[in-house]
């Protein structure tokens, strides 16, 4: 058993549905239909599960991490997304999207991102397909993910510039819904996390539940069963559910991990923003608050509806790691495996650091969504 | 349902033969957004939109963000404005537009209640389509708030009449395919949504989005009842041209509504 699917509107629990313009809710529709009919379609599975494989680079490995695991008295084992292509765990969402969008007949695609991961995903996506694509990204992160953008230009697609609010991946997601209003009826927007309106939530869901499924069967391989935590990062929360999804049904403790400046489930309240009713970080009017995180990718203030389920529900939980904590988590991970992790991953990492003591001689399946490239620059100014 | 104070006004104003002029002001927008409104209201609008201004508005281009960043900067807020508005005696109907997560964070009932008591008439919620707006509906008809909903070129034909049997006050017609903001043409999509809607209520259509001038304006009410406009007018007031100044181009518009 894993996940169980929304019910017909889109909701889990209290969460999630389809807060959309009116323009957009005949697109959300059928994209749900078809999203239905294609994950039923051996034929379409075939071909997605033939680009994950080939192109992607599926199954990714599963890592014992000996040094570290030494260094923190906790066995740590590393779902390997960083050496996917492209770098991450986007892509295994964006494959799917991209063929779907090609079914239903869309030729061009439309993204937010806020490190780039999800942007590189999808221009990669749209260059194999021979799509159309258009990235909206933060003006501050534009800055920060410098690299990221150069690769997305490579990749022929065009990245515009978010201008409003704070700047970041909740004024990139703003643009992008506003492009999609205008361009509905030849454009998919292709969401980069288990976010926004039905079906987006359960959609990227499916698309990642490989990790979870991968990842299960590596560990009876490994371990001879399901490990004691499972922990993510969680930004709008994709990798965490992918990988959650394979261990929900397991007595494994499930363990997100969210930037402190950013911390949706820990601190926000019940709102609506961005097609879903889920956590977030509002004020005392309801207005939305800014994020503020050294990593771009989890500088958002909201979380997918799933997330804020499991929550109530008790079967997942939420901690929060600062800044410094994960600066300190990214440099471990170099130093100790030979592999420098990205900023959003390094915060699951972190969390185990600092409750190290609490999980001594437990073992802990750590999803390392992606690889840390993009953030050596960054990295660069704050530890130089 | 009874019909409540903004449809009653539209359709008398409809059946006297007058097309109807429904400028948007975001409120809290400089220290004279009231004056506007009021003289929005002399110059011939048959009710006035007023936004509460919200961090992520999704449905408006970059002359309402603007608006909106810059009243929020000054410290506008939903009890400012629904404030300012108890006491503003305005003349015409007041209809107010926000986004969802204002009304879902102060609690709909309370809410609706806050714009009753603030002599608002209507509400408009562009990010709560059909599907979702059940539990805002019922209480804004606990309170006499009429919820007016959106009607896009998007809708198919089987969408359109239940969209138009649950709104109330009027059917707002998305002119076109996109956010709000001034364009030079008016869009073929507006003549056509209009004529869609009529063809199923007997509601005021009024067609919003994309309608920019006099011209656009007496264009579009060849087919619909009236029009929204919203960045012309913001676009005024961002540029300071003052409640007179913008009132003088809705007097514009409405003098050009009247000679056809
Ligand atoms: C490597 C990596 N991990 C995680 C995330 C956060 O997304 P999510 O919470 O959906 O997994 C990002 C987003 O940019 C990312 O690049």
């Amino acid at each position: 058993m894993s996940l169980p699917a929304p019910s017909p509107g889109g909701r889990f629990g209290d969460f999630g549905g389809q807060f959309v313009p009116e323009t957009l809710v005949p697109a959300c529709q059928e994209l749900d239909r078809a999203f239905r009919v294609a994950w039923a379609d051996p034929e379409f599975r075939g071909e997605l599960d033939g680009l994950l494989a080939d192109y992607a680079g599926r199954p990714s490995p599963l890592t014992e991490c000996h040094r570290l695991s030494e260094e923190l008295g906790v066995r740590i084992l590393a779902k390997r997304e960083d050496l996917n292509h492209t770098g991450s765990h986007k892509i295994n969402n964006v494959l799917g999207q991209a063929l779907l969008a090609r079914r239903m007949g869309k030729s061009r695609l439309v993204a937010e991102t806020g490190a780039g991961q999800h942007g590189v995903a999808t221009a990669t996506a749209a260059a194999l397909l021979g799509m159309e694509c258009v990235v909206y990204m933060g003006e501050v992160d534009i800055e920060r993910q410098a690299l990221n953008v150069f690769r997305m230009q490579l990749l022929g697609a065009e990245v515009r510039s978010a201008q409003s609010g704070s700047r970041t991946l909740k004024d990139a997601i703003n643009e992008a819904m506003r492009d999609w209003v205008a361009s509905v009826e030849t454009t998919h927007y292709c969401l980069g996390s288990v976010m926004g309106p039905h079906p987006y939530p359960w959609m990227v869901r499916e698309l990642h539940t490989v990790i979870g499924i991968e990842a299960r069967a590596q560990c009876d391989e490994v371990l001879g069963g399901p490990p004691d935590v499972v922990t993510a990062c969680v930004g709008g929360g994709s990798n965490a559910i992918g990988i959650f999804s394979g261990f929900v049904d397991t007595d494994a403790e499930l363990v997100g991990v969210e930037p402190a400046g950013g911390a949706a489930v820990g601190r926000g309240v019940p709102g609506v923003v961005h097609g879903s009713a889920s956590y977030l970080l509002q004020d005392e009017w309801g207005q939305v608050t800014e994020a503020h995180s050294v990593s771009a990718g989890l500088d958002y203030p909201g979380v997918g509806p799933e997330h804020a389920h499991l929550a109530d529900l008790g079967r997942a939980r939420y901690e929060n790691v600062e800044d410094a904590e994960v600066i300190e988590a990214f440099t471990l991970m170099s130093r100790t495996e030979g592999i420098i992790p990205a900023l959003e991953p390094a915060h699951a990492l972190a969390w185990v650091a600092r409750d190290r003591a609490l999980l001594a001689g437990r073992t802990v399946l750590f999803n390392l969504s992606g690889r840390g490239d993009k953030d050596v620059a960054q990295m660069m100014e704050v530890l130089g | 349902m009874s019909v409540g104070a903004l449809e009653q006004t539209l359709r008398h104003q409809r059946s006297a033969g007058r097309k109807l002029l429904v400028p948007y002001v975001t409120g809290g927008l400089g220290d004279d957004w009231l004056d506007t409104v009021r003289a929005l209201a002399d110059a011939g609008a048959d009710a006035i939109e007023v936004g509460i201004p919200f961090s992520d508005p999704v449905m408006d281009g970059p002359v309402i963000q603007a608006a909106s960043e810059a009243a929020l900067a000054k410290g506008a807020t939903p009890h400012s404005i629904t404030d300012a508005l108890r006491r503003a005696d305005v003349g015409v109907p007041v209809v107010v537009m926000t986004y969802y997560n204002i009304a879902f964070h102060a609690g709909l009932d309370r809410f609706a209640h806050t714009l009753q008591s603030s002599q608002v008439a209507a509400a408009i919620l562009p990010d709560l389509p059909l599907e979702e707006a059940g539990p805002w509906t019922a209480a804004a008809d606990r309170h006499d708030v009429e919820t007016v909903l959106l009607a896009a070129p998007t809708a198919p034909d089987e969408r359109l009449p239940l969209i138009c049997e649950r709104a109330r006050g009027f059917v707002y017609a998305v002119g076109l395919l996109g956010v709000t903001g001034e364009r030079t043409e008016l869009a073929r999509s507006s003549l056509v949504i209009a004529e869609r809607c009529k063809a199923v209520t007997d509601k005021p259509v009024l067609v919003g989005v994309g309608v920019s001038d006099a011209a656009q304006a007496v264009e579009v009410c060849s087919v619909a009842d009236g029009v929204v406009i919203g960045s012309a007018v913001v676009r005024r007031m961002l540029d300071g041209e003052g409640p007179a100044g913008v009132a003088a181009f809705v007097a514009s518009v409405r003098a050009a509504l009247d000679a056809g």
